[in-house]
Parts: C-alpha cells; structure tokens; sequence
C-alpha cells in the first residue's frame, strides 16, 4: 500500500523534485558532520572571504569562506540540522495544541467553541513576528525556546480547520451510534474523530513545516533565534549582510539553502493536499 | 444589518481588548522587568525606587487594570528610551509604514488578481503551470534574503536605487517588492481556485448555453462570484502585510512603526512595544471588520443574515 501510495505521489515531477531536496536536506542534517570536508567552527584569519571554487592549504572551498574563514558550505550542512529541528519540532507542538482545541471546540459548540474562536481571533490580530521577537526577547534566545514559540504562536490554523470538520462529522450516525453506546466523550474525540480529520492535519502540517523554516531563519536573522554561535542559515545570512558589496556568496548561499528546502517541502505538501484532501485548497491564507 | 453591524463591532473591540490583554501578559511573562530597565550593578535603594515608580511592586492584576485605564484615555506611558509618550512616538511613524504597506499591497492586486483569473480561465495551459511556479517561487522566499539579494543587485552592482532610508519614490520600490511577494503568491493562488470552482457551477453553464462570450462569461459571473472569497484573503493578507512590514523596515532601515517596534524590543522599551501591538491589532481588526461588512454589499443574500 505504502509503495502505491509513493508511486502516485511521485507521479508528479515537481513532488518527486521536492522528495529528492528534501531527502537530502535530511541526509545532510543527520549525517552531516561526517560528510563535511571542513569544521564549521574553524576559524582561519588567513582565508577570510574567499570567494566559491576557492583552493586553500587544505583543501577546496566549495562555496567559499565568511568574514572569520570559515568553510560556508560545511555550515550550511550543520545549519540543515537546525532548520529541520526547529521546524519539525515546532510543527508537532501546534498539531498537537491546535488539534486538541479544535476536536474539544467542534464537538462542544456551545462554550469551548466560542471561546477558542475568540482566542484565534485575538491572535490573528497580534502581528505575529512581534509577538515572537517580544516573546524570545524575554525568555531569551535558545533552540528551544524558539520552538516552543513557534510551536504556541501557530496552532490557530490547526484548530479552525480541525473545529470545523469535526462539526460536520459530529452529526454522522456513526459518532450519534457510539454516543448511544455509552462511549465517553474523550473516547469518541480520539478513536472516532481523530481518524478522520488525521489528512486534513498532515496537509497543514507538512506546508507548516516550510513556514516555520521561514520564520526561524527571520528571527535567527534578527539576532533573536538559536544563540549566535550555533550556525544557522538566518544567522549566516546576517553576518553576510554586512559584506553583501565585495563577497555576495556569504549571504547568499545560505538563502538559497532557505529557498530551496522550503519550495521541496511545499512541493510536497501540494501534492498532499492534491491527493489527501483536494478540499483544502480553499483553506490557506 | 444594523444589528450585525452592532453584534461584529461589539467582538471587534472585544478582540482588541484580549488583545492588550495577552500582550500585557506576554511581556511580563519573565518576571519583574526591571532589571531590564536598570544597569546590572545598580543600588538597591534605586531599584526599589523605580519598581515603585513604574507600579511594578504591586499585584499583576493591579497593573493591568492601571494600564487599561490609562489606555482607554489614550495615555500608554512614557517610552523608557526616548522619554517621550510611547502612543506619539508610534503614530508618528505611521504614515510610512501605511505608504508601504499600501504600495506593496496595491503591487499584489495588480500582479494577482489578473494572474489568477487567466490562470483559471486558461486552467491547465502553460499560463496556469506559469502562475503556479510563481506562486510556489513566491511563498518560499526568505522575505528578508530577497531584500539583501535586491540590495546587491541594485544598490551594489547597477547603483540605481537607494539601498535604505526613505524620502523619494525610489525608497519605496525594493521594500515594496519583497513586501509584495509572499501576498502576491497567496492571493494569485486563492483567486484561481476560487475561480475555478465558480466557473464550474450551474448558472456558468447557463451563460455558456445562452451563447455569451467567454470573456464576459469570466468577468461578469464568474469574477463576481469569486470576488468574496478573494477579498476575505485580500483582508487576511493586510495583516501578514502589516507583520512582514517589521522585517522588510528593518533589512531597508525604512522608519517606520516595525522597525521602531524591533528597536523597542531591542531596547526593552516596552511600553513602546504594547502601544505598537495595539496600533496593530486595532488596524488589522478593523480591516475584517470592513471585509466582514462588505460581504453584504458584494451578496444580497447575505444581507438578511
């Protein structure tokens, strides 16, 4: 089933273009270290701002050297790491938060229901980049805490599109026949609904995943993400910046990478949502 | 419809209140802030006095009903860093972020709404698989690396635009640009779909079998029909808008409220940062507020409800 399932989704060229990106984004997040020619921590005073194709004392430079002579393609890999982590992670507290509100929300209309909508309503209309940077400035920057921020600012989505599918399942005969069962409430919502909005969620999900990469890398850019001395692809770009007139490929390698791994993963959460629920095409924003 | 005028701008300024309220909190989640305020080695006798001062000393609760109060009177204290009212300092910089964020949301209509429509219209031909490509292009970009990319491109190597500030028209088009992008994606994205559903209901049969042309076909049933979902999205985006514009000030050092509001939270200028947040939400509650009552005016039949 699962090879049918892998052969429909890459009858697609441009999903099957996104599985190979991501794939090796993911090979080089987790073997990355033994792939890397340099240390990515290695400085060298003597080989700063190199351009690509450099051919230092110990070997090639891919993509060239940053400000401080470090190799920029061996941070990009250990940088993959990050991405991945903060956006996965990230992604599995909203699906988590956000599912649970909107199964509660959408089975009990009434109190819950109203009072989420409130809720996602006020934080649709904090801008939400602010309250992040307010929030990291606070709690101060570190890998986890930038997921868990990430993680408790985006569950909103989960739990609109989550409530308003339980709505309508709730009235099938099947949830009113378990009901008459005597089947408990917290039951139902797991082993009766659960299963039928889990499409819904992985399509969010998987285009989630790309925007939390997109957020990490704002905020890693503006000084507020991972601590500064962990590479990430928003950190490199930073300091690139400030040399963007006489060494273009610090900053912009790292945003390529940026680039990159995001339309793999959208490429793939499309044509999810094309084959898992063709429904949700009306549902972003 | 006065009534759902009344009941929709009752839970706006109810959402804006829940609004001050998480932002309130949020802020104060790590604690006292004070020593936020004060240089590390300042006397004690200093720091009970500013505590006192700022109301810090007393109950979370307390606080927040002061600050309410005072705010509902417009009064949002003093900013800590420039010693000026927070609220002044915001408006002031209004206009900026307005005059941007209206150019690149003005820049995403022009581009989305007729890319959208012909992607729909021609669905399946190269000018759909074209609008696709753009929009994936378009929502996968780093937003603040497009920037330094147009600055390198521009500024750097042709030397024909200003990499920073603002005054002339000129300041505008690069942050313009990367503001636009990501909205541009999504509203050419939703407008197709929007569109192609429509296209494909009964009374677009009718019209074709009563002979009309398919121009008229799309422009009148169809992009009329398709007008309400666009402009639910067209309302949503004024406030990624509105959020991107903090990114996109910073990377240009265009002055307006997103980068006062990174400065603030740089500088732990809090009541700077609650003021911004709720300029923000005030705006982006009134737009759906507006996108809301529009509804009525663009489908009769909602007008009952």
């Amino acid at each position: 089933m699962m090879s049918g399932f892998l052969k429909q989704f890459t009858e697609s060229y441009l999903a099957a273009t996104g599985l190979v990106i991501v794939f090796m984004v993911v090979i080089g997040a987790l073997f990355g270290q033994w792939l890397i020619p340099f240390d990515p921590d290695a400085q060298n005073i003597m080989l700063r701002l190199k351009p690509p194709l450099f051919s230092g004392p110990t070997g090639l430079h891919l993509l060239g050297t940053d400000a401080l002579g470090r190799d920029i393609f061996s941070r990009l890999v250990i940088g993959a790491r990050v991405s991945l982590l903060v956006g996965v992670a990230s992604v599995v507290i909203s699906g988590v938060v956000g599912v649970t509100f909107g199964l509660i929300a959408g089975y009990e209309e009434k109190y819950a229901g109203r009072f989420l909508m409130a809720v996602t309503d006020i934080q649709l209309a904090i801008p939400f980049l602010v309250l992040a940077l307010a929030v990291a400035a606070v709690v101060g920057p570190s890998l986890w805490n930038i997921i868990a921020i990430l993680g408790l600012t985006n569950w909103v989505q989960y739990a609109r599109v989550v409530r308003s599918e339980v709505l309508a399942l709730r009235r099938r005969e099947y949830i009113q026949a378990a009901h008459t069962m005597g089947i408990s409430v917290p039951m139902i919502l797991i082993r009766h609904l659960l299963p039928n909005v889990m499409s819904t969620v992985i399509v969010i999900s998987s285009l989630l995943v790309a925007k939390m990469i997109l957020f990490e890398s704002s905020l890693s850019f503006l000084g507020l993400g991972v601590p500064p001395q962990t590479p990430t692809w928003g950190t490199m770009i930073a300091d690139g910046r400030n040399y963007v007139g006489n060494a273009w490929w610090v900053a912009t390698f790292p945003g390529l990478s940026i680039f990159l791994t995001v339309i793999g993963i959208n490429l793939i959460g499309d044509r999810l949502r094309d084959m898992l629920d063709p429904r949700l095409r009306q549902m972003e924003g | 419809m006065a009534a759902f005028v009344l009941s929709r701008l009752f839970y706006a300024i109810l959402v804006v209140f829940g609004v001050s309220v998480a932002v309130f909190f949020l802020i104060r989640m790590g604690g006292d802030p004070t020593s936020l305020f004060l240089p590390p080695d300042a006397p004690v006798a200093e720091i009970e006095r500013f505590r006192h001062l700022m109301g810090f000393d007393r109950p979370l609760l307390e606080q927040y009903l002061a600050f309410l109060g005072k705010a509902l009177r417009g009064d949002f204290g003093m900013s800590l860093r420039y010693n000026e009212p927070a609220m002044a300092l915001v408006l002031d910089r209004a206009p900026a972020t307005l005059a941007l964020s209206g150019s690149a949301l003005a820049l995403s209509i022009v581009i989305a709404v007729p890319l959208g429509i012909m992607a729909a219209a021609f669905r399946g031909t190269v000018i759909d698989r074209a609008s696709l490509v753009i929009s994936l292009i378009g929502q996968s970009f780093p937003a603040f690396w497009l920037a330094i990319m147009l600055i390198l491109l521009f500024s750097e190597t042709f030397r024909i635009l200003p990499p920073s500030g603002r005054g002339t028209w000129q300041h505008l088009i690069m942050p313009s640009i990367v503001l636009a992008t990501y909205s541009t994606a999504i509203i050419t994205r939703l407008l197709r779909s929007s569109m192609i559903e429509v296209l494909q209901a009964d009374y677009i049969r009718t019209a074709r079998g009563k002979g009309l042309s398919e121009w008229r076909i799309v422009m009148k049933h169809g992009l009329r029909n398709a007008a309400i979902p666009t402009i639910t999205v067209i309302g949503l985006q004024v406030g990624a808008l509105l959020g991107g514009a903090v990114i996109t000030e910073e990377v240009f050092a265009y002055p307006g409220i997103g980068r006062l509001a990174i400065q603030a939270i740089a500088n732990r200028d809090f009541t700077v940062v609650q003021a911004f947040v709720i300029v923000m939400s005030i705006t982006i509650v009134t737009i759906n507020l507006l996108v809301d009552l529009s509804y009525g005016l663009l489908d009769p039949r909602m007008r009952k409800a």
